[in-house]
């Protein structure tokens, strides 16, 4: 079975103290193959980091499930250990997640002792714990054994953290913002590292970031999250090219630098999980919707519910009405269906498996 | 708020320059020895431009900055000069620095999301520098302020009555920057006003600095670790490395076509969304940065630079002028190359695609091979 972590239509609720309950995932269908670069992007509120920690276990889905190679994750003690030792979780914040009265020696060989990995025949701890320093780039690891968190820069201290998840020799890396507190020329280095380790070890990455450019630098595929679901998922050439949804649009469009675009800076904030708009939940800031381009779908927007967007590894997917009236008309489709700004739409890969 | 402009400065408005720092040295004592943070560092910024500071942790960019305003811890040993419409801050007595802050100069701190005071209605804490400056304006009159200050951030003036915690990061940054606004300076100065920010936050924070500057004709001074930020937003981009500046110039031409190669590899550090050349090549720069109190001889970028010489290690090179106002610190620019558009930038070829105002075509792109 390949390595394979997936999410079939995950939710996950919070009673707020108010006893509101606010979904934090609202359904959510992702797929990360073994070997492939995913980044899952979005704003703050968006349940992309409650999405990560629900695929290692670590927030129990109030529906639906998730899948390690092909079977269903169970709530034992014992299925999630064999989940998280082939599934690593890199936190971010490096200085906040490493133990500071640990040597890098110790919070490298924790996940080993705690596993229970070293056996009299194999590899000693040692050796694994330097193999572990140096596939993550800290040359010669011996150096650095016996050094404190506060001893190290920015960029060693994240290479620690991905030492650690290597040192258990997993199969699939989630990487929670792995260089948003890092500084420029770091930035690129843990970048590559994480595409060095695709190549040579034939990782899956799960990167978890807001950042597009980290996305275009590294990924093979995206997914989009808004206020608990996701709302369009391909890959990133696609996606970042031809984006579909008004949100990614957005998005797309407020990265520094982008000066092709017109920026179209939405007003507000996600809004608040307790109380999750009807119809498309991104309606009340859809820019499509606000300009009036979205007048044919209007009442579906503001009235009918998406259905979840199925995961698919291939091809270009996005939940809105919009779009989906502009696939179905047939002209639409093999002609120039306009975005917003008056460029082509790309619907290569809508539909297809 | 007219009140605010008389507020005792000295008056040397239009002759002056809005902020011309004149060969700063910052060095603080530690118990080994002198430090030196900032080491000779000239710089302007006039009314209604914005000039952004670049440069990674510990290049002196933040000391710089409390500099500006006398804020620089008192281990600090400070020569040069910062002039602020002509009067020279460092030297200044007591009353008249005081009577700068905030009203004249205000700065917005990095990590504004915990300068606030979790105890107080951020009304009163908007409104604190307005009663210490404009002791004679009416209770009222300071309420309908902060209401206006609000609105002028984006926020909702009912807004005032809310304790931080009730706020997400955004309204906190943006409560931040209606506080340093409140007594109408000429002068901003921030430092990282986004960095802990979302993108869609960020945009909307940005838009609200430069319509100010733009609305107002203060002067900005902004740092970032961010160049693509700051070709954004700013008019003129000094990139800073070990303390001393290493280029500077218009925003564009030194994001777009960086002539130091520092300042390339902060350029090629963010890629531009759609350009085929940083596919799956992040670029980054090996090496740390270097420790201030053992600085190799010569350029103390070398190092880390790819493009390093013989040439380099002699001694640190001079800031010299190109073209167009640029200015960049480094021996190996090929002086052949230096005309206005077509600059041979030295970190070219493993970074972006040359002088970058060429952007990759306008439609979205169809990526033939790139796609199955």
């Amino acid at each position: 079975m390949t390595a394979e972590l997936s999410a079939e239509g995950v939710r996950v609720e919070f009673t707020t103290r108010s006893g509101r309950v606010a979904r934090a995932l609202d359904g959510a269908d992702l797929v990360v193959r073994g070997g492939e670069v995913l980044a899952l992007v979005g704003e703050s509120g968006s349940g992309k980091t409650t999405l990560a920690r629900t695929l290692v276990g670590l927030t129990t889905p109030a529906a639906g499930e998730v899948r390690w190679k092909g079977e269903t994750l169970g709530r034992s003690a014992r299925s999630l250990k064999a989940l998280r030792r082939d599934v690593q979780l890199v936190l971010q914040d490096p200085l906040g997640a490493l133990n500071p009265r640990h040597t890098v020696y110790d919070s490298v060989a924790e996940g080993l002792r705690i596993h229970k990995l070293v056996t009299k025949t194999g590899p000693s701890e040692t050796e694994r714990v330097a193999a572990a320093l140096s596939a993550a780039g800290l040359r010669p690891p011996e150096a650095l054994f016996l050094r404190y968190p506060h001893e190290l820069s920015g960029g060693q201290r994240q290479r620690v953290l991905i030492a650690g998840a290597l040192a258990l020799q997993p199969s699939l890396l989630i990487a929670d913002e792995p260089v948003s507190s890092l500084d420029a020329s770091i930035r690129g280095e843990i970048l590559a590292l994480i595409l060095k380790l695709r190549e040579e070890l034939g990782l899956g990455v799960l990167v978890v970031t807001h950042d597009l450019g980290l996305a275009w630098n590294i990924a093979d595929r995206i997914a989009v999250m808004y206020l608990g679901r996701i709302v369009e998922a391909g890959p990133t050439e696609e996606v970042l090219t031809a984006p579909q949804h008004p949100y990614t649009q957005a998005l797309l469009s407020v990265v520094p630098e982008m000066d092709r675009l017109e920026p179209i800076v939405l007003h507000g904030e996600i809004p608040d999980p307790t109380r999750i708009p009807a119809g498309c939940r991104f309606h009340p800031r859809c820019p499509a919707l606000a300009s009036g381009e979205a007048d044919a779908v209007a009442h579906l927007c503001r009235g009918t519910a998406l259905p979840i967007l199925p995961s698919d590894p291939e091809g270009h997917r996005s939940a809105c009405h919009l779009v989906a009236q502009r696939v179905s008309t047939p002209l639409d489709h093999r002609g120039a269906p306009l975005d917003h700004r008056g460029a082509p739409l790309d619907h290569r890969g809508e539909g297809t498996p | 708020m007219s009140a605010a402009t008389g507020s005792g400065l000295p008056e040397a408005r239009g002759a002056a320059r809005l902020l011309d720092i004149r060969d700063l040295h910052v060095t603080y004592a530690t118990g080994e020895g002198g430090l030196p943070a900032v080491r000779g560092v000239d710089l302007t910024v006039e009314r209604g431009q914005i000039v952004g500071v670049a440069g990674e942790s510990g290049c002196g960019k933040s000391t710089l900055a409390s500099t500006i305003l006398r804020l620089q811890p008192p281990s600090a040993t400070v020569t040069g000069q910062v002039l602020f419409d002509g009067s020279d801050i460092l030297t200044m007595r007591w009353g008249a620095l005081r009577a700068v802050r905030w009203a004249g100069a205000s700065i917005v701190f990095q990590g504004a999301l915990h300068s606030l005071n979790p105890v107080h209605r951020i009304g009163r804490q908007i409104a604190e520098p307005i009663e210490t400056h404009l002791p004679s304006l009416s209770e009222s009159r300071r309420t309908a302020r902060v209401g206006e200050l609000l609105e002028q951030v984006g926020l909702d003036p009912d807004r005032a009555r809310s304790y931080p915690h009730q706020l997400s990061g955004g309204q906190k940054q943006r409560v931040m920057i209606a506080m340093a606004l409140a007594c109408d300076p000429h002068l901003v100065v921030a430092d990282e006003p986004t960095t802990a920010l979302d993108v869609m936050v960020q945009a909307q924070v940005l838009g609200v600095l430069s319509d100010l500057v733009r609305d107002r004709e203060v002067g900005m001074l902004m740092i970032s670790h961010d160049l693509s930020v700051l070709a954004d937003l700013c008019d003129k981009i000094t990139v800073m490395y070990a303390g001393r500046v290493v280029e500077s110039g218009p925003a564009k031409q030194v994001f777009a076509g960086p002539l130091h190669p520092y300042a390339g590899a902060l350029s090629a550090a963010f890629p531009r969304v759609g350009d085929p050349a940083a596919r799956f090549a992040p670029a980054g720069l090996p090496g740390d940065p270097p420790d201030p109190r053992n600085l190799t001889q010569g350029c103390s970028f070398a190092p880390r630079c790819a493009r390093a010489a013989e040439e380099c290690l002699p001694a640190e090179p001079p800031l010299e002028t190109y073209d167009d106002g640029r200015q960049a610190a480094c021996v190996r620019i090929d002086r052949t190359h230096r005309s206005s558009s077509g600059v041979e930038t030295p970190s070219v070829e493993t970074h972006r695609s040359s002088s970058g105002v060429e952007t990759p075509s306008v439609e979205p792109v169809e990526n033939p091979g790139e796609t199955p």
